[in-house]
C-alpha cells in the first residue's frame, strides 16, 4: 500500500495517447491476422454487455417521460405520450418545490465539501512529497490507515459525537466529514513528487518567494489535473453518501437528492403520485453527474490508474 | 561515514538523536499540514476513539422509570455482539455475496478490459464509456431503478419478472448483487485496463515473435502484469461489501425479505434507531475490524502466493 508497491501506470495525457496508438495499428500491423470468428466473438460478448450496462438508463429515460396510467400499461422499453417536461414541472413544483432544495443541498454539500477537501488534501499531499521532516512517514502511514477505514464505519460514531455538540440535523453534519479526504491526500503526495521538480521551487526560493506563496502559484498549477481527478472523487463520494445523511438529518430541507429520493422511494405506496416523480427525478440528478464524469474524462481516467482505488 | 550515519538514522527512534537537525521551512510545513491534520483528528481519529469508548459503556437505570446514566461496563456489549444472532446473519449473508458477487465482477471486468486491449475490439472508445456510465448513477438510484426493472408488475420485462420472484427471499441477495455489479464493472474495467496500457509494447513483440497468440499472451504475459490491480480492486470490493447499506435500504421497499438487519450497516443502523447506542458502537468496532482483518489476510495470503509463483 505504499508508493512503490503502486503499478505502473502512463501519466498525464499518456494513457489516451497510448490507447489510440495501440488501437490505430499497434497490433495488427506486425502479428498474424486474427480470425473473424473470434472477433466475432468478442465483438458479440463486448455490445451483449453494452445492452446491459445502458437498457436500465434507456428505460429511466423512457419511464420519466411517461404519465402514471401509461407507465403500467404501454411498453416500457420505447415512448408513449411524450410527458418528461410535464413530469418535471410537477415533480419539481412537489412538496413546496423541495427536489429543487434537495438539488441545491447536494450541490452544496458535494461542491464546497470537495473542494475544501481538495484544497486540504493537495495542500498536505505536497508537504508530505516534497519536504522532509520528522514524523512525515508515520504521518502518511496513518492517512494510509485512514484510507482503508471504511466511511460507513464512522458515521455511527461521528453521529454520537455530533449529538454531543448539538449539531446534528445541521448542515455541518453533513459537510465537515466531508472535508476529510485521506485518499486524496495519497493522491496529492503521488502526484506532487512526480510533477513539482526540487528545482522549481529552489527558483522560486532564489527569486524570493515565500513556500506557501509558491505553493498556491506554481505547484498547484503544476498538479491540477491530479487536484481534478480529487475533487471528482471527493465530489461523487459526497454525493452518494448515504448512511451519514440517513443518521444525521431529521429536516426533509436539510436532504441530499439521493437521501430525499431514497425517502420518497419508501412512500410510493402510501402516495401513488411519488412513482413517477422518483423516476423523473433520479433522472434529473443523474444528469449533472454523467455530464461532470463525460467532461472531465481525461482526468479521471488518469487518477483511476494512478491509484488504484475506489 | 555514510554507514554510521545511516545506522544512527535507523535507530534514531531508540535514543535520543545526538544533534537534533532543524527542519528547514517549519512554518511553511505546519501551515500545510495542520488544516488537513486537524480535521482528520477531529473527523476520523475523534470518531474510531469514541466508538471505541462508547462500546465499553452501558446503560444503567434506577428502577424501571428512574434516569438513564451511562457506566463503565467493561467488555459486556462484546459480550452481546457475539450472542446476537441477527448481527452474525446479517455477517454471514454478506460474505456469502462477497464471495460470488466479487470473483464474478471482477472476472467480467478482467475480461473487458482484456478484449479491450486487444485487436480484436473495434470502438474501444465507446464501449469504454458505455460500460463506466454506470458509475456516475449513486448506489441508491441505481437501487430505485432496478427494484423497479425487478419488480413483477413495473418492469419492462413483466414477463420475466412475474415467473421469476427476483424479489423474494430467495434471490433478492443476488438482484441486490446485480445492483452492485452493474453500477461497478465498468469502473473495475478502467482500472485493470489503465494497467493494460502501460504495458510496453515491446513485451508483446517479442512474444508474437515466439508464436503466441492473443489468449496466450492475455494468459502468460497480462494477466500476470495488471495482477497487483486485480488485488487492489478485490480488497476494495471486499471492504464496499461488508460496508453495503444504501442498495438493500432501498431494496426493503421493494420486498418484503430485506429485513432492518439484512445486513451488518443496516444492523448498526437499525440498532441506534433503537436507541441503543453503546451495542450499536461495539458493532460498529467489530465490523471495522473484521474489515480490516479481512482485507489485510487477503492482501498477505495473495502476496505469498505472487512470491511462490
Amino acid at each position: 500500500m505504499t508508493a512503490e508497491t503502486l503499478i505502473p501506470v502512463p501519466t498525464g495525457q499518456r494513457a489516451e495517447r497510448e490507447e489510440r496508438r495501440r488501437s490505430r495499428r499497434g497490433y495488427r500491423g506486425t502479428g498474424p491476422k486474427q480470425s473473424p470468428v473470434s472477433r466475432a466473438v468478442a465483438m458479440t460478448v463486448m455490445v451483449v454487455f453494452t445492452l446491459y450496462t445502458l437498457i436500465p438508463l434507456w428505460w429511466l429515460v423512457v419511464a420519466s417521460s411517461k404519465s402514471r396510467g401509461q407507465l403500467l400499461t404501454t411498453n416500457g422499453l420505447w415512448f408513449a405520450d411524450f410527458n418528461l417536461f410535464k413530469n418535471i414541472g410537477d415533480m419539481l413544483a412537489y412538496g413546496d418545490g423541495i427536489f429543487g432544495r434537495w438539488m441545491l443541498n447536494s450541490i452544496l454539500y458535494a461542491g464546497v465539501g470537495g473542494f475544501l477537501a481538495t484544497l486540504l488534501a493537495g495542500m498536505c499531499g505536497y508537504a508530505l512529497a516534497k519536504y522532509r521532516f520528522r514524523g512525515r512517514e508515520t504521518l502518511f502511514n496513518v492517512v494510509l490507515g485512514g484510507v482503508l477505514v471504511p466511511a460507513t464505519a464512522l458515521a455511527l460514531p461521528l453521529f454520537l459525537l455530533f449529538s454531543k455538540v448539538q449539531l446534528t440535523d445541521t448542515i455541518w453534519a453533513v459537510l465537515l466529514p466531508s472535508i476529510v479526504s485521506p485518499f486524496g491526500v495519497y493522491l496529492s503526495r503521488i502526484f506532487a513528487a512526480a510533477s513539482v521538480p526540487d528545482e522549481l521551487m529552489e527558483a522560486a526560493r532564489l527569486d524570493g518567494s515565500g513556500e506557501l506563496r509558491t505553493f498556491f502559484t506554481i505547484a498547484v498549477r503544476l498538479m491540477t489535473p491530479a487536484l481534478v481527478t480529487v475533487f471528482l472523487f471527493q465530489f461523487v463520494a459526497i454525493w452518494n453518501n448515504f448512511f451519514l445523511p440517513l443518521i444525521m438529518l431529521r429536516s426533509t430541507e436539510l436532504f441530499p437528492v439521493t437521501f430525499g429520493l431514497y425517502t420518497w422511494n419508501t412512500q410510493i405506496n402510501q402516495v401513488p403520485e411519488l412513482r413517477t416523480f422518483v423516476l423523473s427525478g433520479a433522472f434529473l440528478s443523474i444528469i449533472p453527474l454523467v455530464v461532470t464524469f463525460l467532461l472531465l474524462q481525461r482526468y479521471w481516467r488518469n487518477g483511476l490508474g494512478s491509484g488504484s482505488l475506489k | 561515514m555514510t554507514a554510521t550515519s545511516a545506522t544512527a538514522r535507523a535507530e534514531a527512534p531508540a535514543r535520543p538523536p545526538r544533534r537534533r537537525i532543524r527542519t528547514p521551512h517549519k512554518r511553511a510545513i505546519i501551515a500545510l499540514v495542520a488544516p488537513f491534520l486537524v480535521l482528520f483528528a477531529l473527523f476520523y481519529a475523534l470518531p474510531v476513539a469514541y466508538a471505541v469508548w462508547e462500546s465499553l459503556l452501558v446503560v444503567q437505570r434506577d428502577g424501571t422509570f428512574g434516569p438513564a446514566t451511562e457506566v463503565f461496563g467493561g467488555l459486556q456489549q462484546y459480550a452481546l455482539v457475539f450472542q446476537d444472532q441477527a448481527f452474525w446473519g446479517s455477517v454471514g449473508r454478506v460474505l456469502l455475496f462477497g464471495v460470488v458477487q466479487v470473483p464474478v465482477m471482477l472476472g467480467l471486468a478482467l475480461v473487458f478490459a482484456l478484449l479491450l486491449d486487444s485487436p480484436l475490439v473495434k470502438g474501444k472508445r465507446f464501449f469504454r464509456l458505455a460500460y463506466f456510465v454506470p458509475y456516475a448513477v449513486p448506489g441508491v438510484i441505481a437501487a430505485i431503478m432496478w427494484g423497479f426493472l425487478f419488480s413483477p408488475n413495473l418492469s419492462p420485462f413483466a414477463a420475466l419478472t412475474k415467473a421469476v420472484p427476483f424479489l423474494g427471499a430467495d434471490l433478492v441477495l443476488w438482484s441486490i448483487a446485480n445492483v452492485v455489479t452493474w453500477v461497478y464493472v465498468g469502473y473495475n474495467m478502467l482500472i485493470i485496463y489503465s494497467a493494460l496500457l502501460a504495458v510496453p509494447q515491446e513485451i508483446y513483440e517479442a512474444a508474437r515473435l515466439d508464436g503466441a497468440g492473443q489468449f496466450r499472451m492475455a494468459w502468460s504475459i497480462k494477466i500476470p502484469i495488471v495482477r497487483p490491480a486485480i488485488l487492489m480492486t478485490a480488497v476494495f470490493s471486499i471492504i464496499g461489501t461488508l460496508q453495503l447499506l444504501a442498495e438493500p435500504q432501498v431494496f426493503a421497499s421493494f420486498s418484503s425479505a430485506v429485513t432492518s438487519t439484512y445486513t451488518p450497516n443496516m444492523t448498526i443502523y437499525a440498532t441506534s434507531s433503537l436507541p441503543n447506542y453503546n451495542l450499536a458502537a461495539a458493532f460498529s468496532v467489530v465490523l471495522a475490524l473484521a474489515t480490516f482483518i479481512l482485507s489485510f489476510t487477503f492482501l498477505k495470503v495473495t502476496q505469498r502466493k505472487g512470491q511462490d509463483a
